[in-house]
């Protein structure tokens, strides 16, 4: 059995922090200057330059990309041959949560309790941690961290088998035209169909993992998400002031569900589309 | 890209009627930060009769919740935080004397309306675009409420700060005008 310390994940977890924080991924980066080269309004260009230069500043001078650096969303996938040895898995990642975002100046975002007091813990944790348990013995860390002014325009249709396909449609669409130009467009959009209304969330978010230039391996679902891009940038909402730049990518994943139902969750992302990622 | 318009602050009705919705502005002067928790606090002062720490008349305000300064450096990242939020107490902020206000995405009618009773203009600035921003922050001076960490109101000395007219002093709304002619639903 392999044993991995927890100092090494407290350690790991915060320099995961600062990178995803700084640096933009190099698939959004190319999606953007996509969106740039095809934009059809001058604002829309104008926007865009802007959001481009801002990632190449917040790169070359270790800066937060955005000022909302988030919640820090985990996704662990815990080999069931590993051993963990010092302390808690959860109290290692908050450590590390807590230890990055001190060290790299990002804002702590989070408050203990959302309804009465609202409370800042003043280093950003808990963190949100999902954790799914799998062969062999090797620890996998992925970090999203997720700004709320799209988080706050995320949302969730239960629909019914007979929607079908337009259904699905109808319903992203009617999520991203409420939307509109509030969460930082161009937007990254996940989307989750299928399993309970929790998983459809879930998968909406771990949908968001995947590099903006990677399709779906199912033929039907990679042509809907295609399908999708396209209406979102019909839309006209653009980079924030109108165009033809309403969104990079829509990421789709899909799980089993029950007879009667057919959830579609969509998690919607600003163009500040941050993660990083470790293999332990 | 069109020319885009110099302002200097303090930020006067005169100036701020001369502005149309799709203006590209640099602004230069000071602009003063509050958002969510320095509205609450301040629309409640105002409740109590009680004189609020700033003097708003011809200010920009701000909406923004940067992250903390590196050494040397006068701010964090910096870009603008949704506005709706601070819609409920905006109304009664205007009364204040503000005349001009940045950030990002939609606000209520009864905002663009006292705008209009006003002469206010709304500007955003490119959500997300947060270090670019922090370029033109030249210093950064708590005002009030320190104890609200990020959220404490400050003065910002900017020079060529980027922003863009969303809604002018009449009510005309770029985020409507802009998109229409790129809607092909
Ligand atoms: S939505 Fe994204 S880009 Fe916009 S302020 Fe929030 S984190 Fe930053």
């Amino acid at each position: 059995m392999r044993t991995i310390q927890v100092e090494k994940i407290v350690e790991e977890v915060a320099q995961m922090c600062k990178e995803a924080a700084y640096y933009l991924p190099e698939d959004v980066y190319q999606a953007l200057k996509r969106g740039r080269e095809t934009e059809k309004s001058p604002v829309g260009c104008d926007v865009l330059d802007q959001i481009i230069r801002n990632a190449e500043i917040a790169k070359s001078e270790d800066r937060p990309i955005c000022q909302d650096t988030g919640m820090a969303i985990i996704f662990l996938e815990v080999g069931q041959d590993l051993h963990i040895e010092g302390g808690g898995l959860n109290d290692a990642i908050n450590q590390g949560v807590a230890k990055g975002y001190t060290e790299g100046y990002l804002r702590k975002s989070v408050v203990a309790e959302p309804l009465f007091n609202r409370k800042n813990t003043q280093n950003n944790t808990p963190a949100v941690i999902y954790t799914k348990m799998v062969e062999g013995d090797k620890l996998k860390i992925q970090l999203a961290p997720k700004g709320f002014g799209s988080e706050n325009k995320s949302g969730i249709k239960m629909l019914v088998p007979a929607d079908g396909v337009e259904g699905v449609k109808k319903a992203v669409l009617e999520i991203i035209l409420h939307a509109s130009c509030n969460p930082c467009p161009p937007m990254v959009v996940g989307v989750g169909i299928g399993g309970t209304m929790d998983q459809a969330a879930y998968l909406s978010k771990r949908a968001l993992l995947r590099p903006t230039n990677v399709r779906n391996e199912h033929p039907d679902y990679a042509k809907l998400e295609a399908e999708l891009l396209t209406l979102i940038n019909k839309t006209g909402i653009g980079p924030q002031l109108g165009g033809t730049t309403s969104a990079l990518a829509v990421n789709v994943e899909w799980g089993a569900t029950h007879i009667a139902g057919l959830p579609v969750a969509v998690t919607i992302c600003c163009h500040a589309m941050r993660h990083s990622e470790r293999i332990l | 890209m069109a020319e885009k318009i110099r302002i200097t602050t303090p930020f006067t009705e005169e100036q701020s009627r001369k502005l149309k919705a799709g203006d590209s502005v640099l602004i230069t002067g000071t602009i003063i930060s509050a958002r969510d928790a320095a509205h609450k606090a301040m629309t409640e002062a105002l409740a109590r009769g009680e004189k609020l720490p700033v003097d708003w008349t011809n200010q920009i305000v701000y909406y923004l919740g940067p992250t903390p300064a590196k050494p040397g450096d006068p701010i964090g990242s910096c870009g603008p935080t949704t506005s709706g939020r601070m819609d409920a107490y905006t109304p009664k902020m205007l009364d204040q004397g503000i005349k001009g206000m940045i950030g990002k995405g939609s606000r209520e009618p009864a905002v663009v309306e006292a705008m209009k009773k006003h002469g206010v203009t709304y500007f955003a600035a490119v959500g997300g675009a947060a270090a670019l921003i922090a370029k033109s922050v030249k210093k950064y001076e708590v005002l009030a409420y320190p104890e609200l960490g990020p959220e404490a109101v400050a003065r910002l000395t900017v020079e060529d700060f980027p922003a863009i007219v969303v809604i002018d002093s009449e009510g005309n709304n770029f985020y409507e005008i802009g998109q229409a002619p790129y809607r092909k639903l």
